[in-house]
């Protein structure tokens, strides 16, 4: 055994430094430098339609987008404002219920129902979570599980909105192809608005809510207005996937307050890497399509998956993108101690 | 200063506030009037705290009630308190440690209140706020050069996290400063540089409740001292008057020769 003992030191690779702030405009080099992550993010994203072989795995693409906007809204919440949300089924059940009523009772076509679900969805999720503001950490964790389980059963109970047979009969998409980009655009403008959005000064209102909210009412502002309108950016992304949803299978019904749409962005955001929002949308990226491979193995499916869920937990808990995100900015070398 | 001449700022009467079995205070009353600066001494558990949390909102009292400027206050929400420009400093410093130092003040900056007022030095205006942040923190002590204000917050000596305490109420505008313990846990020459700022502050019209142990350097800067013990108002006077009261030394000391020790203090 040697007694030589090394340590593994990073450095900054020397292209990263020189893209720091103004100098990243003198050369061609660091230009693409900080914009070719980005690049291959949406490009990859836009060519997806294309690469895909058939129907099925067009239809994945999707349910991967509806999946990403959750986890975003999952990461935003959690990571920028510190309210842990189980919301993402009330959210998407909401939304996906606001659409159908409104295709199939008042015949307003998807190209209007899934902006309208958005606002009006982020509204109600907004004004009956509003009571549970003041909570913290896993106490908001808790309540916001309940609200989609509620919702079923009054569904269930009272019979409304066709019951437990759902609506039927909602209008698709134009076409398939409206369709993918509905959604990859959706988690596009998400994604980049809501990393803007959290480095305004405006965002760093809802960091500080995170931090530290006695002192933040104490510098005289309203934390319970932040808290609502951090849940209504939120529940109206979550709200606008769930319409996307109602629209793609042409129902709706009460398997959308399943609480499949609260764990998976969860496990998503714990695979791609907390607070970083690109990474629960990778997440997505690899949970959703492994997951549809699995479905061969039946049952043991869950297996599988739940052992790459132990895996990444074990030995990458910060997270692909951090991990990714290290190897692209710094670079690491055994050092003598 | 001149107490016939002023209204008083702000007013306390007769408030009472009991925690389940516990009384933190009963039936207190003082007046602060505009430009004073009034020290607010007590042993430990004296209520000293709880009668920031009172005027501030933090907790509602039990009984009596809070007046800002002749306005009844009591029981209103912090923000609102805090909107009125009643602000006050933790004693176990709550900045943001996540952010930069500067960054700690855009918050306070984004209140309705500053956007009225323009901030400590803006004439009703309000710029870029992170500009202006750095420019507070610089001028309450921060060196600019060695770009301490751009260090985040959970690298930050006491200190620092003291003066960056202030500086998120002065963002404000503030009429008031509640200081709780702003001298605690600092270094002599740490407070030895505080105390002109606080008298500074006082040049500048600003009204100051500071809470302290430390009753040299409270006193140089106090001009009315009040005394508290076991959640009540023993007594009120300048600081010389107070010094000599037979009651304070009982409730500090308990004992008679004193006099060194708080000499020494």
């Amino acid at each position: 055994m040697s007694t030589q003992k090394l340590r593994k030191e990073r450095i900054d690779r020397g292209i990263k430094v020189r893209s720091d702030g103004l100098y990243a405009l003198m050369s061609l080099r660091e230009l693409s430098y900080l914009t070719l992550p980005r690049f291959v993010l949406i490009a990859g994203m836009l060519s997806l339609p294309f690469l895909m072989p058939d129907m099925y795995w067009q239809r994945v693409i999707s349910i991967v987008c509806i999946y990403a906007i959750l986890a975003l809204s999952f990461d935003f919440l959690a990571h920028y404002v510190g309210l842990v949300s189980l919301g993402g089924a009330f959210f998407i059940g909401t939304g996906g219920y606001v659409a159908g009523i409104l295709n199939s009772y008042y015949g307003i076509p998807p190209v209007l129902t899934v902006p309208l679900a958005a606002i009006i969805g982020g509204a109600i999720c907004t004004l009956m979570l509003l009571p549970c503001l003041p909570l913290k950490g896993v106490y908001f964790a808790i309540v916001t599980l309940m609200y989609p389980l509620f919702m079923a059963r009054i569904i269930e109970a009272f019979d409304l909105f066709g019951g437990t047979d759902g609506l039927a009969g909602i209008d698709s998409f134009s076409s398939a192809f409206a369709e993918q980009y509905l959604v990859i655009c959706t988690v596009l403008i998400f994604l980049f608005g809501l990393r803007r959005f959290v480095t305004t000064d405006m965002g760093l209102i809802f960091t500080a809510v995170m931090d530290n909210d006695q002192a933040v009412k104490a510098s005289g502002i309203n934390i319970t207005k932040y808290k609502a309108l951090a849940v209504f950016i939120a529940s109206s992304a979550g709200c606008m996937a769930g319409a996307c949803l109602t629209h793609i299978y042409m129902w709706s019904g009460i398997s959308q307050f399943a609480l499949d749409f609260s764990i998976l962005p969860i496990a998503a955001t714990v695979i791609g890497g907390a607070g970083t929002l690109a990474g629960p949308v990778l997440g997505c990226f690899i949970l959703v399509p492994v997951s549809e491979l699995l479905r061969d193995f039946g049952t043991l499916r869950i297996v599988f998956y739940a052992s790459v869920l132990v895996g990444f937990i074990l030995f990458r808990s910060d997270g692909i993108m951090v991990f990714m995100q290290r190897k692209y900015e710094q670079f690491e070398r055994w050092t003598k101690i | 200063m001149n107490q016939d001449m002023a209204e008083p700022i702000l007013q306390m009467d007769k408030t009472s506030k009991s925690f389940g079995g516990v009384q933190a205070l009963r039936d207190v009353s003082f007046d602060v009037f505009p430009g004073d600066v009034l020290g607010i001494i007590g042993p430990n558990g004296s209520g000293k705290t709880t009668i920031v949390n009172c005027i501030t909102g933090f907790v509602k009292p039990t009984s009596g009630r809070v007046y800002f400027k002749g306005e009844d206050i009591t029981g209103r929400q912090p923000h609102k308190v805090a909107d009125l420009g009643v602000t006050r400093t933790f004693q176990i410093m709550r900045p943001y440690y996540s952010l930069p130092a500067y960054k700690n003040l855009v918050i306070p900056l984004f209140s309705p209140r500053a956007k009225r007022t323009g901030g400590w030095r803006g004439g009703g205006r309000l710029g870029n706020r992170q500009t202006i942040a750095i420019d507070i923190l610089e001028e309450i002590g921060f060196e600019r050069d060695s770009y301490i204000p751009f260090k985040k917050t959970s690298t930050l000596p006491t200190g620092y996290l003291k003066r960056l305490e202030l500086a998120r109420c002065l963002a404000l505008k503030p009429e008031i400063i509640i200081c709780d313990e702003v001298f605690s846990g600092l270094s002599m020459s740490e407070i030895a540089s505080m105390v002109p700022l606080i008298q500074r502050l006082q040049d500048e019209g600003i009204t100051i409740v500071m809470i302290e142990h430390r009753l040299r350097e409270l006193f140089q800067v106090a001009n009315r001292v009040m005394v508290l013990n076991f959640g009540q108002k023993l007594t009120e006077g300048t600081p010389t008057e107070v010094m000599a009261d037979e009651k304070v030394k009982e409730a500090y000391f308990g004992s008679e020769e004193v006099e060194e020790v708080m000499i020494y203090a």
